[in-house]
């Protein structure tokens, strides 16, 4: 497939893309993110009060069943992209074509 | 006797731990690929240090899905001794065989040096070398080493002495400085509920000899095949 052309775009099928949030819970410190927010204060945007570092993926999946797509990225949330001890996470689905 | 050292992609202490069971303890070993779907003949396995599949995702997500962790998992459950050291550590929380998570040290540093560790229970098997509250010296080396668990978690595991090992200064004292990654009440090794898996950030491999600085380390291998010989178990 060339460079920048979507999966679904050669063959014609429907494709769901999936848009992954994973974020530390509350309860969580994120040392990455207290670092950032304390370089966003020494570049003068004091009015920054927290920062959150996370983790955004996308997922192609070769179906236009949002419902079974929905499932499927559940599923993959709760089993490997996101880690239910330390994370929560969110999604979005889009099907093209 | 034998020992089972599993191997991910991205290990590297792996020949540390053949080589401290083989010429220290005298005791027979493999290497074990994680490819492998079981692991009958052995009598304990160890998962040891690195960087599984480059920590991608995070620590251990990868290598938790590795085909040789399902027969882990059986083993762990039936009672097989597991002992997981720093990225083995990583991989068994992220198995669900050890409770909490390892996140990126505090000081967004990879921390690469000596710490002193108190023995805080000496309810798992692997801790029978040691007495209570006794300081070992050992060195740590990695960047995602900072232990989390939710409150309910962590008090339950301190009921249960599941909490084994505290980064602590050389005379026992746990403060804040002797703490080098953040971890919650600067935990540094802890075991399941049964004791008989165990893991820890710092590496116990690295001390088991003079020659290398230290011999604190010794006690844990040393207690690994006591209750191999005492209680053997073939899964």
């Amino acid at each position: 497939m060339a460079n920048g052309a979507q999966i679904g775009d050669e063959i014609g099928f429907a494709v769901t893309k999936a848009r992954i949030y994973v974020t530390y819970k509350p309860t969580v410190l994120d040392p990455q993110g207290n670092a950032i927010q304390t370089a966003l204060h020494h570049l003068g945007f004091a009015d920054v009060e927290s920062v959150r570092m996370g983790k955004y993926l996308e997922v192609e999946l070769h179906t236009d069943d949002t419902s079974r797509a929905q499932e499927e990225v559940e599923a993959m949330c709760q089993q490997l992209l996101a880690n239910p001890v330390i994370e929560s996470y969110r999604f979005d689905l889009e099907t093209a074509q | 006797m034998k020992l089972g050292i599993v191997q991910f992609p991205g290990s590297n202490c792996d020949h540390d731990c053949l080589h401290v069971v083989r010429s220290v303890l005298q005791v027979e070993a493999d290497l074990i690929w994680h490819e492998a779907t079981q692991v009958a003949g052995y009598d304990a396995l160890v998962l040891p240090g690195g960087f599984s599949y480059g920590d991608y995702l995070r620590s251990g997500s990868i290598a938790r899905f590795s085909p040789v962790m399902r027969a882990v998992t059986d083993f762990a459950e039936a009672g097989g001794l597991v002992l997981g050291i720093c990225n083995g550590f990583q991989i068994l929380t992220e198995a669900g065989l050890l409770p909490g998570a390892l996140l990126r040290n505090s000081a967004l540093e990879f921390r690469c040096g000596w710490v002193h560790l108190r023995v805080e229970s000496t309810a798992s098997p692997f801790m029978a070398s040691y007495g209570h509250g006794q300081v070992l010296r050992m060195p740590v080396a990695h960047g995602d080493g900072n232990y989390v668990a939710d409150p309910d978690v962590l008090s339950r595991m301190r009921d249960n002495g599941q909490v084994t090992l505290r980064y602590c200064d050389a005379e026992g004292n746990v403060t804040p400085t002797a703490n080098p990654n953040g971890s919650v009440d600067n935990i540094a090794g802890v075991c399941n509920e049964s004791g008989n898996v165990f893991a820890l950030m710092p590496h116990p491999e690295r001390c088991a000899e003079p020659e290398l600085g230290g011999v604190d380390g010794l006690g844990i291998w040393q207690a690994m095949v006591l209750a191999l010989t005492s209680a053997p178990l073939r899964v």
